[in-house]
């Protein structure tokens, strides 16, 4: 479904992605995981073409996203919840979620995805018309989330959804995660937290300073000895 | 009472400017100095239109679209190649613009002073608020101008672009992942702020005997000066930051005190920024890495 091909990222004079290629097939969890500053975060802005590559293609469902402005890449069925959450603090958690389906013109569908999101997130249901900026963090999260699948994405790009989270919190995240997934929308799922991401993966792959220096099946790069050591903390 | 009323009127004429000016800042933050002089422009369109035509609605109309094509216009030539540049470039360009405009206007409407036309002196009489000495003018003014700004806020609530435009404004990055394309919000807001400054030009006829090629550059600090005052950024702000405005100015020329009355003005904002260096409605806006 998602196909990176050989993308290389400069920062001015700094090489940040050192041609990396991997692929997302329909349905799947991948997990992109490697320690801060490895290049994760650029590889998904990257993708969604907020930063462009010097060279290399990437390719979802066999269309190239590479000369794309990034406006026109969520009509193409991509989501992004970017680091940080960026939700639209001084806006309701409705306006917010409104504003996840700006690519969607037809209302039914916007209703029917608005029910989808509420099912997934009763809080936020609870909460539609408080500020936004005045949820808590993991509320946040599930905004900046339910935000992304109002434009119904075929592939859902984030970025680490448990950063500044409670364990418990991040739990639920997780197990939304995978609920999303279930429901047939395909992840890329970028993550510190190796253990939590590889646990709910189906493929992972490991990025270490610009290059992709392991891959395999998400339960064998857990029980690998290496990883386990390096971002296991075991 | 009276000057009350003539202060709220000239309040919401500011109160249109300084929209312009706090909706540009807020959405392509930049300072656009040649807003004064798209008042000006369409301040010479009413009275050209009329020295034609003694009617009052095609002269507005007319306004209207010239100053809506020539915000867009000078966001298209002007500001869009800069997209990214230092704030000190775009800054130096607006200037250089509202320069550009005063000079084109002087050329083309010549440097003497035109009398503004009879037709748009001649308002209709309303018998009562006559009695009480409130003008036609000053009533047209100050009803017009809150229909316009609740409109206004009534489009930015309740439609889909109104609602891209606050989140262009709060994070374009976040916008243009929900596939906002951010250029054509920024024109949206060029060809709005431009009308409402077409509004305020003609308003701002029934204050002043002539229209001058240099007559936006008053309106249009003091404006700034509003949106400054009330946050800038902030269209609840830019609205209260007027009419505060308009309100001082009045009671000042009223006042034994009517010499100082700019300077009391422009005194207003330091004192304002002294106590609340965010503007009366600003946000304190943390700066992101």
């Amino acid at each position: 479904m998602l196909k990176v091909e050989n993308i290389e990222v400069y920062y001015g004079m700094i090489n940040a992605i050192k041609g990396v290629s991997f692929e997302v097939n329909e349905g799947e969890i991948i997990a992109l995981i490697g320690a801060n500053g490895a290049g994760k975060t650029t590889i998904l802005h990257t993708i969604t073409g907020l930063i462009a590559p010097k060279s290399g293609h990437i390719y979802l469902e066999d269309k190239d996203l590479t000369k794309l402005p990034a406006h026109k890449i969520v009509y193409l069925g991509m989501a992004h919840v970017p680091e940080g959450r960026r939700i639209f603090q001084q806006l309701t958690v409705l306006d917010n979620l409104k504003l996840g389906a700006f690519s969607i013109t037809d209302k039914a569908q916007i209703e029917k995805n608005l029910n989808y999101v509420y099912a997934h997130f009763p809080r936020l249901a609870e909460r539609k018309n408080q500020v936004a900026g005045t949820l808590s963090g993991g509320e946040q999260q599930m905004l900046a989330m339910g935000r992304a699948l109002m434009s119904n994405p075929k592939i859902l790009l984030m970025d680490e959804p448990s950063m500044g989270l409670s364990p418990l919190l991040v739990n639920e995240i997780f197990k939304i995660i995978s609920e999303v997934s279930k429901d047939g929308t395909t992840v890329l799922l970028v993550e510190q937290n190796a253990k939590k991401a590889l646990s709910i993966a189906d493929r992972a792959y490991v990025l270490e300073t610009g290059n992709i220096v392991m891959e395999g099946k998400a339960s064998d790069l857990l029980d690998n000895p290496r990883i386990r050591a390096a971002y296991l903390g075991e | 009472m009276i000057t009350l009323i003539d202060g709220l009127s000239l309040g919401s004429i500011y109160a249109l400017i300084a929209l312009g000016y706090t909706m540009v800042y807020g959405i392509a933050k930049m300072l656009n100095f040649a807003h004064g002089d798209v008042i000006m422009v369409g301040a010479y369109a009413i009275v050209i239109t009329l020295s034609y035509t003694a009617s009052p609605a095609v002269a507005i109309i007319a306004a209207v679209i010239l100053c809506t094509i020539l915000g867009v216009a000078i966001e298209k030539i002007a500001y869009k190649p800069l997209r990214g540049a230092s704030p000190l470039a775009v800054l130096i360009t607006a200037i250089g613009v509202s320069y550009f405009l005063q000079g084109i206007a002087q050329l083309v409407f010549g440097s003497q002073p035109r009398p503004v036309s009879a037709v748009w002196r001649q308002l209709p009489k309303i018998p009562l608020l006559n009695d009480l000495g409130i003008t036609t003018a000053a009533a047209v003014t100050l009803v017009c101008g809150v229909i316009i700004m609740v409109a206004l806020n009534l489009f930015i609530k309740c439609t889909k672009t109104g609602r891209a435009m606050l989140a262009v404004s709060e994070d374009r990055g976040a916008a243009v992942l929900m596939g906002i394309n951010v250029n054509r919000i920024i024109t949206v807001t060029f060809a709005i702020g431009s009308a409402l400054a077409a509004f305020a030009g003609m308003f701002y006829l029934f204050q002043i005997p002539n229209a001058e090629p240099t007559l936006g550059a008053m309106p249009g600090i003091t404006a700034f000066t509003a949106a400054v005052i009330g946050g800038i950024g902030s269209i609840p702000g830019a609205m209260v930051g007027g009419i505060l405005l308009g309100v001082v100015e009045k009671l000042c020329l009223a006042s034994p005190l009517s010499s100082y009355t700019v300077a009391i003005k422009f005194s207003l904002l330091i004192v304002i920024l002294l106590v609340k260096p965010t503007g009366l409605l600003g946000k304190i806006t943390r700066e992101k890495v």
